[in-house]
């Protein structure tokens, strides 16, 4: 079953551990968590005997019967289960269907219910999207509105990459952007300003608390539901519990649970970890905690790295960003995430640790095999450290679709050049091979040599020694080599002078 | 006058609130069971055992059932009796339904499905057109071949000729709601289904049959779909027809919806087709001959292919004169998913061959596309505006005094309503389309990565069943005693704002505002032997079964009125809310309660047949359509040739519906329309392994239009001229006309793909263009392969 193997986002931090679990295996008896407690639509509610891998979507819709969050898709790829979470870091997007119940602990949820005021008013994005006829069939409807409300209240204006995440195929997009549009200027209703204010919702929840303290609660946790609140507890935990699955965004091990329908136990959520998430800049390094999501790294790149923080841009959707972590998308080994390569490029130590011993590699060290990676079962991935800069590091992303896609081929180059020169190559591939890799053939090649044209058509070939890639449904091996090459090419263009990128362009302007 | 207002959606409040219900979302009884299907995992095979047991024991299981444990296997097909619910000895492709079950949960019914044992031994798999061809495995005994003159004579004698065989994709349909249905069982062994259907109609014929019930005990309910397509127009049948079996079997309310990776693997697509053509021309590349080849894979079984097939061939003269014309249709049998509807319904596969047709024409004479397009329009020939016109483009195939008559397609229906020079005209002018065509010649020059490309395309698009005895329409409308208005009619809502425009109908004919009518769910017990949602026909026919239906309670109220007022009953006005006669001036709601004492029925249903057509599928001549809806598309591209990546930038549309019902909602079906297929001819490629099974069946690998690739400048005008036929407030179908403008953004990419050579290589692009198409194509430019 290689369901997850195709996932481009991966918030696990391991894989199960070595264990094989097979998917029709029973639950363990006593997997339920004590109590998750969240505030839904400003209501506080404790969820007690579900199963942790219970997904918020499933709950709403059967449990609560809150039937205005759809599902789609049940791997969030099309968003018409968005949903608003709010906690101290803010409001964010996120999809229901692969949103854990013990994910949402301490968190307030608001669902498309509770999107209007109390006194029935519609929100400024609902009611631009009837005014704009930015509903036809009306299924996709929910989730395009929550997540324009969630970028209305961050005051965000990017509708493309805000709305980015959810699939219309009835309208075109057209009338659903300029009902975003429209709505961008009005203020953030009343009765949703309680959501940005992490005094007013953790009052309300039933633990009084920050994630983490109702699952350690006086009868103390189940053994296979962990939730711990910081890297030293996690650390005790895992080495003491090996085999289990450690959970953090969910937009990867989710799908385990709704398409390949597995029992995963036990389990360690790793959301509540706040000293996981810290983004360090260190003189001329930074360190990035694994925990820290997509989303918030991809702000962090944007002065330091923009080329990386473009390609993070086009990482999946908004919705998967807030969720996923990049602990999860190195851990989880995938061939074809987007992490990785630019990771490798930028020469990334990797920072792991079991129980208190601590260890540094390379992190294309790190990939051993398909799907196979050099950690051992208990140890778990702690931080990545990357250069604080790195001026010719560029990023390039083949899929099908610019947005909210998986790489046909992600290639990431970062060379040094001195005197005209090429003295140090550091290229790396997703979508190439079982693993990330480096171009090594290629980046020998260039060294002493001067990057231009007729250098890299005369090193293209040397990408065939490097890489020799699959046919699969996203690309063939001959295409994949071959825009490899070109990359390369567009590379020594891109630094050697002006060459647009296709995402730059604009129409062309006939009239004054 | 409501009709032509721009008014939101009906339902638009429900749905930007999550109010609006679908299937899925009505409260089940207790006791509801979930259903699941177990499908086959290898594309052709004999079942040699199936080992259920695990199934029957996994948690939640409440009953199992495969082809044992039925008499006569109840049917599923909309046409030909050739798909059992559940595969009977031999499975035909990978996802037919093999076995069904019920559980206590939807996730109970999932997990026990992955649990069957099956035992199949393999059989060779047909999977291409190229194979079944071989294979002589087809639909029908032999191609359908149409006619019209002598094409190869006419080949001969051509100065030029191009010729060229292109494969064009399949189309998931992608509604966002996926397929489901629930089945209520009623007392006395009557059954109740709520069904995501295009055609409530064949549901209840379907269950009526399965469960060897009347269709008087059956009654199914459609308030809206999430999304249909064409995909809910027959796919839906086994859904509902298992929900009903289970129910009768069980006494429990069944419910089933496919997870979307299962539904994308059982249910059928767009056909996907290769399309062979011979074409020869004289050099201002006017067509003298054309012959055309249709290899359409039909998958395992008929479903709708025939008249999916047969429309390709009705549409592969788009806009254009074609004097000698061959067609041969093979409809053939293969191991795949049943390919079925899907808007335009075979139309849109017939007009993009024509359209490559033009474009290859154009890249041998060096002229601009648009040109050799013009010159061969049909003739603009409106025979209510007498002679005088549609002189100028008469070929030396028109005789002179044949000039004045309108020219015929290759199926010899005069085309009478033809507008497409104008229209031309018109998007030409307010898309710069000269302007910029030049000015993109001009930039490519100087942009040796990117290279951009233009194209205008234009389209005919016939509006009718082609199955004559579909073309009919009923309606039921109440007005009660406080003057309110309950109206329903055959058609059903899939988002595509029926409901919503044929209200403003309704409200036209009693002078009320919209509101004022109540809109209502598709009801089998409400409206009988109703036609599917389909073929862009909701408007247009169950429209005009409202009006009638409208008029002839209005008709008795007037009558009731002038008696009372001792005045002609065609005195009577009905506006503004209000109705007058005689100096009398009453409420709507007054009017209603007097007829209603005076003891005036104000009830009536109202029944609509399509006049004028005729249609001889055999040998493909009549008047299949009652009228043509056009429209024009330009569209502008960008390619990167290092890795074949594209974006649509601008669009320009420029599309006609006649009188529009609600411009609103038909601007928002062209623009949705277009992208859907720009889509098609893009990024949505549908790939299946060499053991049959489609690898893209999940929105992560199988890529719609996401926000961005929309095109960035995007303008879209109606054309807003009145239909020429007696149509609902002289109208036109918008539902899958406008689908085929998206075929502009596949010409532009080819444009921009010839911009890389020196214009000595054809693209020959394939569809999908998808980046790796398109990069290789630059590559066959470059002489690089």
């Amino acid at each position: 079953m290689k369901i997850w193997a195709s996932r481009a986002r991966a918030p696990l931090y391991a894989a199960s551990g070595g264990r094989a679990l097979a998917p029709g295996e029973e639950k363990a008896a006593g997997l339920h968590m004590t109590e998750t407690a969240f505030l839904l639509n400003g209501t506080p509610v404790r969820i007690a005997g579900e199963p942790p891998t219970r997904t918020l979507l499933d709950w709403l819709r059967e449990t609560r019967q809150l039937t205005g969050t759809k599902e789609g898709c049940n791997e969030g790829d099309c968003g018409a289960c968005t949903v608003m979470v709010s906690d101290q870091d803010g409001t964010r997007a996120l999809n229901a269907c692969i949103l854990f119940l013990p994910q949402l602990h301490g968190k307030a949820v608001r669902t498309v219910e509770g999107l209007t005021g109390p006194d029935g008013a519609l929100h400024p994005v609902q009611q631009a999207m009837v005014d704009h006829h930015g509903s036809q069939c009306g299924f996709c409807t929910p989730g395009f509105v929550m997540a324009m409300a969630a970028g209305h209240l961050n005051r965000r204006t990017d509708h493309d990459d805000v709305l980015a995440g959810n699939l219309c195929r009835c309208t075109g997009y057209a009338p659903i952007i300029r009902a975003a549009e429209a709505a961008s200027t009005a203020s953030v209703p009343d009765w949703l300003k309680q959501e940005t204010d992490p005094g007013f919702f953790l009052a309300k929840i039933p633990s009084g608390g920050a994630a983490g303290t109702a699952a350690r609660g006086a009868d103390g946790p189940p053994s296979d539901a962990f939730r711990p609140s910081t890297t030293d507890e996690l650390a005790r935990w895992y080495a003491a519990n090996p085999t289990a699955t450690l959970i953090a965004g969910a937009t990867d091990v989710g799908l385990w649970v709704t398409k390949a329908l597995m029992n995963l136990a036990p389990v360690a959520f790793l959301n509540g970890i706040a000293d996981l998430k810290r983004i360090e800049t260190t003189g001329t390094e930074i360190r990035i905690g694994a925990g820290v999501t997509i989303s918030d790294l991809l702000d962090a790149m944007k002065s330091p790295h923009p080329d990386f923080a473009e390609l993070l841009r086009r990482y999946a959707s908004v919705q998967v960003r807030n969720a996923a972590t990049i602990g999860g998308n190195i851990a989880n080994g995938s061939p074809i995430g987007d992490g990785p390569p630019a990771l490798i490029a930028l020469g990334a130590a990797l920072h792991l640790r079991m129980g208190d011993a601590r260890r540094s590699i390379p992190l294309e060290d790190f990939f051993l095999d398909y799907r196979k990676q050099d950690r051992q079962p208990g140890e778990f991935v702690e931080a990545v450290t990357i250069p604080a800069t790195a001026p010719a590091l560029r990023c390039y992303k083949l899929s099908k679709r610019f947005d909210q896609d998986i790489s046909a081929v992600c290639g990431c180059f970062n060379l040094t050049v001195d005197n005209g020169l090429v003295t140090a190559a550091r290229i790396a591939f997703g979508g190439m091979a079982g693993i990330p890799k480096r171009a090594t053939a290629v980046e020998q090649a260039l060294i002493g040599k001067k990057l231009d044209l007729a250098t890299a058509e005369a090193v293209k070939p040397l990408f065939a020694r490097d890489f020799t890639p699959m046919t699969d449904m996203r690309a063939s091996a001959a295409y994949r080599l071959e825009a490899a090459g070109n990359m390369l090419i567009r590379y020594a263009l891109e630094l050697s002078g002006q060459t647009p990128r296709i995402l730059d362009l604009n129409p062309l302007e006939v009239r004054a | 006058m409501s009709m032509g207002k721009p008014l939101p959606h009906d339902s638009g409040p429900l749905h930007v609130t999550g109010v609006a219900r679908y299937v899925d979302d009505i409260p089940t009884p207790a006791g509801t069971l979930h259903l699941a299907f177990g499908l086959s995992p290898v594309a052709h095979g004999r079942i040699r055992s199936l080992d259920l047991s695990a199934v029957r024991n996994s948690p939640g299981v409440v009953g199992v059932w495969s082809a044992e444990d039925f008499d006569h296997m109840p049917d599923c097909s909309p046409s030909a009796e050739d798909e059992p619910l559940l595969a009977t000895g031999t499975v035909h492709y990978v996802g037919q339904q093999v076995f069904l079950l019920a559980a206590e949960s939807h996730l109970a019914a999932r997990k026990a499905v992955k649990k069957a044992k099956f035992d199949i031994e393999e059989l060779p798999a047909l999977l291409t057109v190229d194979q079944a061809l071989a294979a002589n495995s087809r639909f029908e005994s032999g191609p359908s071949i149409w006619t019209r003159g002598d094409a190869a004579g006419a080949l001969a004698k051509s100065p030029h000729i191009v010729e060229g065989r292109m494969e064009v994709g399949g189309q998931e349909h992608f509604y966002l709601e996926g397929q489901v249905a629930l089945a209520l069982p009623l007392e006395n062994g009557d059954m109740l289904v709520h069904a995501s259907s295009q055609h409530p109609t064949e549901i209840q014929h379907k269950v009526a049959h399965a469960l060897h019930l009347s269709m008087s005990a059956v009654r199914v309910e459609v308030r809206r779909m999430g999304g249909g397509f064409g995909g809910k127009e027959s796919q839906g049948n086994a859904l509902a027809v298992a929900c009903a079996i289970a129910a009768a079997r069980t006494g429990r309310p069944c419910k089933l919806r496919y997870d979307r990776d299962d539904d994308m693997v059982i249910t059928g697509k767009r056909h996907d087709l290769a399309i062979g053509y011979k074409a020869g021309f004289d050099d201002a590349g006017k067509l003298t001959g054309i012959e055309f080849l249709h290899l359409f894979r039909c998958g395992w079984s008929q479903d709708l292919s025939l008249p999916v097939a047969d429309r390709a061939m009705l549409h592969a003269d788009n806009a254009y004169w074609l004097p000698h014309v061959r067609i041969e249709s093979h409809r053939l049998k293969t191991n795949t998913q049943s390919a079925t509807a899907y808007r335009g319904f075979g139309g849109p596969q017939g007009i993009i061959g024509i359209e490559r047709v033009m474009d290859h024409i154009a890249h041998a004479l060096k002229k601009d596309p648009l040109e050799v397009r013009r010159v061969n329009y049909y003739r603009e020939c409106d025979v209510d505006q007498g002679p005088g016109h549609g002189h100028r483009y008469g070929g030396p195939h028109s005789p002179k005094a044949e000039e004045l008559q309108p020219q015929t397609t290759p199926y010899l229906m005069p085309i009478e309503d033809f507008i497409g020079h104008a229209m031309t005209a018109k998007l030409s002018e307010t898309s710069d389309y000269v302007a910029r065509r030049e000015a993109i010649r001009e930039w490519n020059k100087t942009s040796p990565v990117l290279k951009r490309g233009i194209a205008m395309v234009p389209v005919k698009f016939g509006i009718s069943f082609t199955l004559t005895w579909l073309n009919q329409a009923g309606a039921l409308v109440h007005v009660y005693q406080d003057g309110s208005i309950r109206m329903n009619h055959g058609g059903t809502e899939m988002g595509q704002g029926l409901f919503q425009k044929i209200a403003q109908v309704a409200a036209g004919v009693f002078g009320v505002d919209a509101e004022m009518v109540k809109i209502t769910a598709t009801d089998t017990a409400l409206v009988p032997n109703t036609s599917a949602t389909a073929a862009s026909s909701g408007a247009d026919m169950n429209g005009m079964a409202v009006k009638i239906a409208c008029e002839a309670i209005r008709e008795r109220m007037a009558a009731h009125l002038a008696e009372k007022h001792q005045a002609d009953p065609a005195q009577v006005r009905f506006a503004d809310g209000r109705v007058q006669v005689g100096g009398a001036d009453y409420s709507f709601a007054e009017v209603a309660a007097m007829a209603y004492q005076s003891r005036v029925s104000l009830s009536s249903t109202g029944f609509y047949k399509t006049p004028k057509i005729t249609w001889d599928r055999v040998k493909g001549q009549g008047r299949p359509f009652l009228y043509f809806a056009y429209g024009a598309a330009v569209t502008e591209v960008v390619i990167d040739t290092l890795t074949g990546e594209n974006r649509i930038l601008r669009a320009d549309i420029l599309h006609d519906t006649g009188n529009s019902l609600n411009p609103a909602i038909d601007i928002g079906q062209v623009e949705g329309a277009y992208v859907q297929g720009a889509g098609w001819l893009t990024t949505e490629e549908l790939v299946w392994n060499d053991k049959g099974r489609l690898t893209t069946h999940a929105p992560s690998t199988y890529k719609i239009p996401a926000c961005s690739d929309r095109p960035r400048v995007f303008n879209v005008a109606l054309w807003d001229r009145p239909n020429r036929e007696d149509t609902v407030g002289r109208s036109k179908a918008v539902g899958e006309p406008p689908f085929n403008l998206g075929i502009s953004a596949f010409l532009a990419l080819s444009d921009a793909v010839a911009a890389c050579g020196d214009g000595s290589v054809y693209p020959h692009l394939d569809a999908p263009a998808t980046a790796e198409r398109i990069l290789m194509a630059v590559k066959r430019q470059r002489g690089d392969v």
